[in-house]
């Protein structure tokens, strides 16, 4: 491994990318197109968070690489593998507090970020728009003159047919006041938590070749209408009683569902370090 | 002493040209009249006089060939209507210059109280107002409640008449013109538009007519002018 | 009266053009081609006035250059040349000069345009009230009751049926996708409404009440209008002064009264005797 660069894209992939990032930060929610790099593994598993990872790790950054919350996943694995073998001396851990860097797919962590972390998503589609207008000519004119009334019929729409707003993961949000970003097929839980973080988000597109960001105490609202507001998920049951990690007992966190071996619908806490963390204060 | 006339028409003319069939027709020539506030000019004169070409020209309905139509605004200036812009001319349509012509043309829905009113609706005057004063005028005109929220396109010849009369009358324009106004009435209603002509002279109204009948230019006219059928050119 | 638009020597060409377009095409030559270059001189030294609240007809036949001269002013088109200024309470503004935001806010807040064809002006993937919906939003209207009382309040005002209102326009005949049309054009209160052609092609009682319609909103909003049509009756019931084009050129203009009981031009008393 040693003729291949630390961190596996060349010096000058990782200016243009951290150039990218710049532009990204100066102008939050705008897509910047970048010169996205093959990755030795295919489009869709994550290569343009992948990308920005590489760009910014250093020897005295620690990692941790979730997918869909958990460090155990194959793809969380994977990822996590690769860039320590690509970066030899980096530290790794499945601890949110004990990170710098920290790579996601589809969800923020349950614990706050600090100032000093960053968070990189990973993104299939980077465009909110895509779903009214498929030129990506008209879409660029349609971002810059902050002209969404389109994505907003679609929301319209929506309440007439269904009585809600009926987006539940990528749901639009304007950040900054201008820009609407697609944040990732992050549940809507996570969403209000891209408001005024504290640390900077990063988003990769890899295959779509764009990166954008929501950088630190950044405005992030949910489109909505004023009255009929954006609302997270409910993990109320059919008593009212809010649901409980089966694990951790924590009714805060994002629960996923599903049925266990009996046949029986079972929640448990979606961030499996939360929910490890959570079980350890238990126990004492 | 000589009062100003209000509208003083000098040596007028019209003649068409038809460019298919290469002909010229004249249809009033060298008309001279004045008309004056409170007092009605009647035209008389033969078939093919070109007395109606006169109201058309001085409306505009026709573009006079030529001569000059001197109007006394409001200001006291004098105005040439042959002259005047378009814009100037549908603003003074809507505010101080009244035509009432034969036919009768409105929009298929819109109902007898509201045409009536209509150019009350166009001077600002709020619907209210503007449908009392339909409705007094229909009723002196004998047109019966019944008819008022119906759109006049069904009605017989001398109810839209009427109708046109009562859209005529409604506003107080300073000139008002008209053509042959009772041609299809009956001698009472007849006699009910002769009352109200004379009161909108009493009123300072100034009137060019047409009438059908010669008992009428006795009864309104205070001043009569002849015309004569223009000489044919080839 | 007060001014809303005026227009100076608007020209529209389609092609590489050519020093000899404008003089070797026109209703002398009847053609609207440029024969040394092949342009289509689709239009030509355009100029008029039009004063707020008030409905100005421009007629032709096919080839006029009639609803050329509309697309420019809604901005469909850039033409080749010309100028026109648009009056908006105390500002000016010169159209073409604009750059594409500003075009794009004058043509959702200020202008209304209703085409021929419904498929030009409605979208046909979103329901009738959300047609309405995305231009009211364009006005940052952001309350989703209020969005759709309004809905309903122009859909009812179109006599559109308010039960249908939550339906796709394709679903509609044509006249009511026309209302629909109309509904959205007028969302915004534009004080300057295009129609063009909009009602050829119904059927003569959705016609009537179309044009009926037209002219109550006109009257309720002072909406000042330009009426582009090849039908002489919608013109006698709409308009106050007329333009009559042929080949690109104005050749006759008047009050729409004079124009169709005198005109002057041997083209114009062509159209007017061919009325059925």
């Amino acid at each position: 491994m040693s003729d291949i660069n630390f961190a596996f894209l060349d010096e000058y992939a990782k200016r243009e990318i951290r150039r990218s990032i710049i532009k990204a930060i100066c102008i939050p929610g705008y897509q910047v197109p970048y010169s996205s790099r093959e990755m030795p593994m295919g489009r869709g598993f994550g290569t343009g968070g992948l990308q920005l990872t590489l760009a910014l790790i250093g020897i005295d950054d620690t990692l941790k690489v979730i997918d869909q919350g958990s460090d155990d996943s194959v793809n969380a694995v994977n990822l996590r593998k690769f860039i320590e073998m690509t970066c030899p001396g980096i530290n790794t851990t499945t601890c949110l507090q004990e990170a710098t860097l920290i790579q996601s797919r589809h969800r923020i962590p349950e614990r706050p970020l600090r100032a000093d972390q960053i968070l990189v998503l990973q993104v299939p589609y980077p465009d909110a728009l895509v779903i009214v207008e498929p030129s990506e000519d008209k879409r660029k004119i349609m971002h810059g003159e902050a002209d969404y009334s389109r994505l907003l019929v679609k929301l319209y729409e929506d309440i007439v047919k269904f009585d809600e707003i009926t987006i539940s993961h990528r749901y639009p949000t304007r950040i900054n006041g201008h820009y609407i970003i697609d944040p990732s097929p992050i549940p809507r839980y996570d969403v209000p938590r891209l408001n005024n973080s504290e640390a900077l988000i990063l988003f990769g597109a890899g295959r779509e070749k764009k990166i954008y960001a929501v950088p630190p105490h950044c405005p992030a609202e949910p489109l909505a209408f004023d009255d009929v507001p954006f609302r997270i998920e409910d993990f109320t049951d059919s008593n009212g009683e809010r649901r409980a990690c089966r694990l951790c007992g924590s009714k805060t966190s994002f629960l996923d569902e599903f049925i266990d071996e009996h046949g029986v619908r079972i929640y448990q806490c979606s961030d499996s370090d939360y929910c490890e963390q959570q079980q350890e204060l238990a126990h004492e | 002493m000589i009062r100003k006339p209000l509208l003083r028409v000098e040596n007028l003319s019209k003649t068409f040209f038809l460019h298919e069939q290469n002909k010229v027709i004249p249809s009033s020539s060298q008309v001279n009249l004045s008309v004056y506030s409170g007092r009605l000019t009647a035209l008389i004169g033969p078939t093919g006089a070109g007395k109606s070409s006169v109201l058309k020209s001085i409306f505009r309905t026709y573009l006079p060939s030529s001569g000059r139509l001197l109007y006394e605004t409001t200001a006291g200036a004098t105005l040439d209507l042959a002259l005047a812009s378009e814009h100037h001319i549908l603003e003074l349509r809507r505010q101080e210059i009244g035509f009432v012509t034969q036919f009768l043309h409105t929009l298929p829905r819109q109902k007898t109280l509201d045409v009536v009113a209509m150019p009350l609706y166009q001077q600002g005057i709020d619907r209210t107002e503007g449908r009392t004063r339909a409705a007094e005028l229909l009723t002196e005109l004998n047109i019966p409640e019944r008819l008022w929220e119906v759109p006049p396109a069904t009605f017989s010849g001398g109810e839209k008449q009427r109708v046109n009369l009562a859209r005529g009358l409604i506003a107080s324009p300073r000139l008002l013109l008209l053509d042959e106004p009772t041609a299809s009435l009956d001698a009472s209603t007849t006699d009910r538009v002769v009352a109200l002509i004379q009161r909108k002279k009493a009123h300072g109204t100034g009137m060019l007519a047409i009438f059908h009948h010669a008992d009428l230019v006795q009864r309104l006219a205070d001043d009569v002018v002849e015309l004569a059928v223009p000489a044919a050119n080839t | 009266m007060n001014k809303i638009l005026e227009v100076k020597g608007l020209s529209q060409v389609y092609g590489p053009g050519c020093t000899l377009c404008f003089t070797s095409t026109g209703p002398e030559f009847e053609t609207n081609i440029c024969p040394h270059c092949g342009s289509i001189v689709a239009l030509h030294d355009l100029s008029f006035d039009l004063y707020k609240g008030e409905i100005l007809g421009i007629m032709g036949e096919s080839g006029s250059g009639k609803s050329t001269a509309v697309k420019c002013l809604y901005f469909d088109q850039m033409p080749y040349s010309g100028s026109a200024i648009f009056y908006d309470e105390s500002e000016q503004q010169p159209l073409f000069k604009l750059n594409p935001a500003q075009r794009r806010s004058l043509r959702n807040h200020r202008f209304g345009m209703v085409y021929q064809n419904p498929n030009l002006g409605l979208n046909f993937d979103i329901s009738a009230g959300g047609n309405i919906a995305e231009r009211l939003l364009m006005s940052q209207v952001m309350n989703y009751r209020e969005i759709r009382e309004r809905a309903r309040e122009l859909l009812a005002r179109t006599e559109v049926l308010t039960e249908r209102m939550d339906e796709l326009p394709k679903n509609f005949s044509g006249g009511m996708q026309q209302r629909v049309q109309i509904a959205k054009a007028l969302a915004t209160q534009p004080p300057l409404l295009f129609l063009d052609e909009v009602t050829t092609g119904l059927d003569l009682s959705v016609q009537a009440k179309i044009l009926d319609l037209i002219l109550e909103i006109q009257a309720e909003l002072d909406t000042a209008m330009i009426v582009v049509t090849h039908d002489l009756g919608v013109i006698r019931l709409l308009a106050g002064r007329t333009l009559v084009m042929k080949y690109g050129r104005v050749i006759e203009s008047g009050l729409t009264d004079q124009i169709l009981e005198d005109p002057q031009h041997a083209y114009t008393q062509q159209l007017v005797a061919s009325a059925l």
